[in-house]
């Protein structure tokens, strides 16, 4: 437990909820000008140890707390998240720092916008600290595919946050921000939530605007937050969902109140055990710890439904089939000519394509790059890309007829808890692995929370998944802050 | 989709992606490729004949509950892009109005 004997003094030793600093703030107990200086001076005396910190934007951060706390004075109304500090993945774009997506190709990119997740958080009086380090092109499982290197898990330094956005998680773990951005394509928010011990979420596909956000796989791109507590995260969610004219996939569907959903009792939900995510591969500790999780669930009413999701196993191969194939697509875009890196070796346009993209892309981007171009070529892609679709229609089927029978399905997030770093970075095979419990519901574009639900002998955390329908983030809310609330009485 | 990825496959792939792996990147992507496409190939062992592919999952609620999703295109009007000379700021070379590369058409 590292970080927790680095404590500094005040109001964020420990972690408050939104909740209490909201009213804090508006009643001038708390001062959103010194709460970001303190969340800067935790950052300062960690970051060297985590990096999870890649840019501060200390400058406009200040400036907007300002400004909260020129309205509470005058007593003017503040917004939901008025003064609270929260940082941002940097895949993520957003005006007053380089936006690199952890990628040396785009080193010194300075966005001209600002993501549409960032701009609610701004106009709900949010007080951004910085962007956040995460695994190239939110490509990994671990972080340490980071251009900028990897992020150490706050709850024993010798191991991996998880990823892509283990930045994010670790950042709510070692309470370097209140609550932070990530993204998930396979896994990315979930599984280093999972390892970091904190309450990560999983939007429906379509519930938040995916403008702004640098693309690996459009059809499975999600952005999502990560907080210490099921309700923070069901209040930032409340603030960055929405439709948005600048994402035809987003739903226009009105957003519910999740965090008021996610107080509602329990008593009477059904919940849905899938034996595959129990079978051989998992880990006896986290076995254990989510098999409490669900006792817990059955003690406050619930009732516990044993079910079958049989194509599970075929989830990671069509996963990485679609996915990669998606990102060759996307990550063409970085050609040295409008933005980003530019060899300065190119003699002619083929050879600064060539030599750019070869000097800027880390070797996980280029194996995705080339397993997705492989799957989509001539003579392939029947065998891949198309088999991989189908079978994603059957995966997404199977979970639409799970939840006619059950209200949520519960998982373990990862089959692990944390690795330790430089475990898997060998052997990409193994590392993919390590989403196989979430790439499921990314194919499928339903939702899903992981909280925190026990701890191996060691004391590493370990996650429990909640999965719901599409747009049923209020069940798996309330199911998640069930688990949460056994927990700490 | 028997996986037997060779050091031509990795090269040609590569050139389609331009991507100009260094000589000894080439051995570890082969290696790796086929490792990853060995798994990948577990998937034969579903019969999918009939089965429509599902590029997007705007596919699946337009078919059930959430019709309409995905399909929110937004009023065809006219309205200010970014300013050039911001976006004009982030490019390797440019003269201020236009992007600027090496020569397209050699001779």
């Amino acid at each position: 437990m590292t970080e927790t004997s680095l404590t500094t003094e005040t109001l964020v030793e420990k972690p408050p909820t939104i909740a209490e600093l909201r009213h804090g703030i508006a009643s001038g107990v708390i001062s959103a000008v010194e709460l970001a200086e303190q969340y800067y001076a935790r950052i300062a005396a960690h970051n060297p140890l985590l990096n999870v910190y890649l840019a501060l934007t200390r400058k406009q951060a200040l400036e907007q707390a300002e400004s909260v706390d020129h309205a509470a004075a005058n007593g003017d109304p503040l917004g939901p998240l008025a003064g609270i500090p929260i940082g941002i993945k940097d895949v993520l774009v957003m005006q007053g720092a380089p936006s690199t997506a952890g990628s040396a190709i785009l080193k010194n990119y300075h966005p001209p916008y600002d993501a549409t997740s960032v701009t609610k958080l701004k106009a709900a009086g949010a007080v951004l600290l910085g962007k956040i380090n995460c695994d190239e092109f939110a490509m990994g499982s671990s972080n340490e595919n980071s251009a900028y290197g990897p992020v150490r898990n706050p709850v024993d330094t010798d191991r991996v946050p998880g990823g892509s956005s283990g930045g994010s998680a670790a950042a709510v773990a070692a309470n370097l921000a209140v609550a932070t951005l990530g993204t998930d394509t396979g896994g990315s928010i979930r599984q280093p939530a999972s390892f970091c011990g904190v309450v990560g979420v999983l939007p429906t596909y379509g519930r938040v605007s995916r403008y702004g956000l640098i693309a690996f796989a459009s059809s499975l791109d999600r952005v999502g937050p990560f907080a210490a507590n099921v309700r923070d995260a069901a209040e930032i969610l409340e603030v960055i969902a929405g439709a948005d004219s600048n994402d035809a996939t987003s739903s226009p569907r009105p957003v519910e109140h999740y965090a008021a959903e996610s107080d509602k009792d329990v008593k009477g939900l059904r919940i849905g055990i899938p034996k595959e995510y129990f079978a051989e591969g998992l880990d006896p500790e986290v076995r254990t710890a989510v098999e409490s999780g669900i006792d817990k669930l059955k003690a406050a009413g619930c009732e516990i439904k044993p079910i079958s999701l049989k194509h599970t196993k075929y989830a990671i191969p069509v996963y990485y089939l679609v996915a990669t194939a998606e990102a060759s697509a996307n990550l063409a875009r970085f050609d040295g000519v409008r933005y980003g890196h530019r060899s300065a070796s190119a003699t002619n346009l083929s050879s600064m394509y060539r030599l750019s993209r070869e000097e800027g892309f880390g070797p996980e981007v280029k194996r995705r790059i080339l397993l997705g171009t492989y799957a989509l070529s001539a003579g392939y892609y029947d065998a891949y890309y198309k088999k991989a679709q189908q079978v994603r229609r059957l995966l997404a089927e199977e979970f639409l007829t799970a939840f006619a029978g059950v209200d949520a399905i519960v998982t373990p997030t990862a089959p692990t808890a944390a690795f330790k770093l430089g475990e898997k970075t060998d052997d990409p095979l193994a590392m993919y692995l390590a989403d196989i419990y979430t790439v499921t519901a990314s194919l499928a574009g339903i939702c899903g929370v992981t909280v925190p639900c026990g701890a191996t002998a060691s004391g590493l955390p370990v996650g429990m998944q909640v999965l719901a329908a599409h747009f049923g983030e209020a069940t798996a809310f309330r199911v998640a802050r069930a688990v949460e609330a056994a927990q700490t009485t | 989709m028997s996986a037997n990825v060779s050091i031509e496959d990795v090269e040609r792939v590569a050139e389609l992606a331009n991507l100009d792996l260094a000589a000894d990147e080439k051995p570890r992507m082969q290696r790796d490729l086929n490792a990853i496409l060995e798994y990948i190939a577990q998937l034969n062992e579903l019969n999918t004949s009939g089965i429509e592919p599902m590029a997007q999952v705007s596919d699946l609620l337009d078919a059930g509950a959430d019709s309409g999703h995905g399909v929110a295109l937004r009023a065809d009007g006219l309205r200010p892009s970014l300013p050039r000379a911001e976006v004009m700021e982030e490019a390797p070379e440019t003269d201020g109005a236009f992007f600027k590369t090496p020569k397209v058409i050699e001779r």
